[in-house]
């Protein structure tokens, strides 16, 4: 009964080996390593972030019959990562890797407090809340994530 | 189990945690005076008034000051429940617990039981406001996990520790009871350090230990069973040493040492498994209050299986020094260098609205800064543990250090502030018509 929970946090943990191999990178002031690295990590979260609003939040929301509580706060805090991550790749871009380590710092505790509240009650909550039908929203994940690999 | 139980509400307004990160590092300062004034006599026993002045600035001023205002704010992350009237709270938390120590510290120092009537009245009502609004917060969790069951049993053992400590100060406030004085402090030091304290810090840890350093998760038999075994164990220890069995309560003493020393040692394990390899100041501060916790809890061992030890002069001063300054105070200051700059970085991209850009957390405080705080702490760490066996020569540089290291922190979180309020004030600045 917590296959949602599973399936997101390793996902997150997915996020997080990509977000600290880019680090290192910076951390060694190796530019062109740190680029490729941080496109790998940008990518996956895009990807995590496109899995909870297209598939995830929808039905969390519908099942619960609450479109202003939880989820709202997650969609508010994925745009302030966007705009760290967007800081990040112009960090990049200006070859300044000690803004990058900057950036990073605070995007690693916004992450992770938003992390928190997710794997420790949202997921938890959608597998109560979804029952059976957590199934087929796994499988909406997956295609959604399939289809941005493709 | 409904949606509408669960509050993601964001953080509360900055004033609410911040008032007590920085207030909380003068306390240091404040507790190295002390250790001026007094000179090398303070650490002839535990039992002397200034003694207890000076363990009270570190555990009330530092350390409850600092975990009760980051209660308010982590709250509605990890248990997803908001703290009502948060500003309200937060002065008739901070406001009583400020005065109470000072109060209480001086009760301590001077004479008569004035002192003691105020420091126990502000301190009941600062305990009395923190303890109702984190006990219905935790109480309505909407989902009971790891952190919240520690977060339960922490404030459940700060209930006791403040409980005692006010029996303790009311016998010395008005007298007229019988009380066994001796027992009773012992259970208070205890509850407090190794339940509150212990059980908060293992609480969080579950959290910002795997998420923040990148570490494997704790495994679950650690993250599930320890607080409740540890109150358990408190609570055991606690009756049989009020009902008088001496001999069976060093073993629930000595098996509360065995579980932080598992707890510590589990801890430095998962840190050693970081995948976060760049270099972190905060990482440093837990490896030190870790290790400062397995070495205070192997001491407490020790005392407890060889009984000859307990009369060894110097070893409660040493538990306490090691427990207090290198495992507690390491670690919250450590931890403060994360939440601070985190909350301003996080304050003024909500209120600047794209309206110039945010410094980031290390433009806020430069990592170079932490560092040499860091070094100011260690130094200090060690000189007060030479202080325990060498008072004479040590305790004049121990104490300047001590007021150092206070000092250092307390001026890095108010630069922080300072460039906050800064940004902010330039961000609601018109902008300048071009042209």
């Amino acid at each position: 009964m917590n296959q949602i929970t599973n399936f997101m946090s390793n996902d997150h943990r997915h996020c997080d080996e990509l977000f600290a191999a880019a680090e290192e990178a910076a951390g060694n002031g190796d530019l062109v390593a740190c680029r490729s690295r941080f496109q790998t990590f940008l990518a996956a979260m895009t990807q995590h972030f496109a899995m909870e609003e297209q598939a995830l939040f929808p039905a969390f929301e519908e099942a619960s019959g609450n479109t202003m509580g939880p989820t709202r706060v997650m969609r508010l805090e994925h745009q302030q990562m966007r705009d760290v991550l967007a800081a990040l790749a112009d960090a990049l871009a200006a070859e300044d890797l000690e803004e990058y380590l900057g950036e990073a710092e605070t995007l690693l505790i916004l992450m992770q407090q938003h992390n928190i509240k997710e794997e420790q009650m949202l997921y938890p909550m959608s597998d109560q809340f979804l029952g059976n039908s957590g199934d087929a929203v796994i499988q909406a994940m997956r295609e959604l994530r399939e289809g941005a690999s493709t | 189990m409904n949606a509408p139980g669960l509050s993601f509400e964001q953080a509360p307004p900055f004033s609410v945690p911040l008032r007590f990160f920085l207030t909380a590092p003068w306390f240091l300062v404040l507790a190295a005076a002390l250790l001026l004034w007094e000179g090398p006599g303070i650490f002839a026993s535990r039992w002397l008034p200034a003694t207890l002045a000076l363990t009270h600035l570190l555990v009330l001023g530092f350390m409850a000051q600092v975990m009760l205002g980051a209660l308010l704010q982590i709250l509605p992350v990890v248990v997803g429940v908001t703290v009502p009237r948060p500003g309200l709270t937060a002065t008739l938390i901070h406001l009583p617990l400020t005065l109470g120590t000072l109060a209480l510290a001086g009760a301590f120092l001077g004479d008569g039981p004035v002192g003691f009537q105020i420091a126990s009245g502000l301190l009941g009502l600062g305990f009395g406001v923190a303890l109702t609004a984190f006990h219905l917060a935790v109480w309505r969790a909407p989902v009971v996990t790891d952190t919240v069951i520690a977060l339960r049993c922490a404030l459940g053992a700060l209930l006791v520790t403040a409980v005692l400590g006010l029996l303790l100060g009311s016998y010395f406030g008005w007298g007229g009871l019988s009380l066994p004085i001796v027992s009773l402090t012992n259970l208070h030091a205890v509850w407090g350090l190794v339940g509150w304290t212990t059980l908060l810090v293992a609480g969080v840890a579950y959290q910002v230990v795997p998420m923040f350093q990148i570490t494997p998760p704790y495994p679950q038999w650690l993250s599930r069973g320890f607080a409740p075994l540890m109150a358990t164990l408190l609570v055991t220890e606690t009756v049989l040493t009020l009902t008088g069995w001496t001999a069976a309560a060093s073993w629930a003493g000595a098996a509360l040492a065995v579980g932080l020393n598992v707890f510590a040692v589990g801890t430095l394990a998962l840190l050693s498994q970081r995948q976060r390899k760049i270099g972190d100041p905060t990482l440093i501060y837990w490896r030190v209050s870790l290790a400062s916790l397995l070495s205070s809890a192997a001491l407490w061992l020790l005392t407890q299986l060889i009984p000859a030890w307990t009369q060894a002069p110097h070893i409660d001063l040493l538990m306490g020094i090691v427990l207090i300054f290198g495992f507690a105070v390491a670690v919250i200051n450590g931890m403060l260098y994360k939440i601070v700059p985190f909350l301003a970085w996080f304050h003024l991209q909500a209120q600047l609205l794209g309206r110039g850009k945010t410094p980031n957390m290390k433009r806020l405080l430069p990592e170079a800064r932490i560092r040499q705080q860091f070094w100011a702490y260690l130094t200090a760490f060690l000189l007060l543990l030479a202080t325990v066996f060498y008072p004479s020569p040590f305790i004049y540089p121990a104490a300047l250090i001590l007021g150092v290291t206070g000092a250092w922190l307390g001026i890095n979180l108010l630069s922080v502030w300072q460039i906050y309020r800064r940004t902010l004030q330039k961000g609601r600045e018109p902008t300048p018509a071009k042209g």
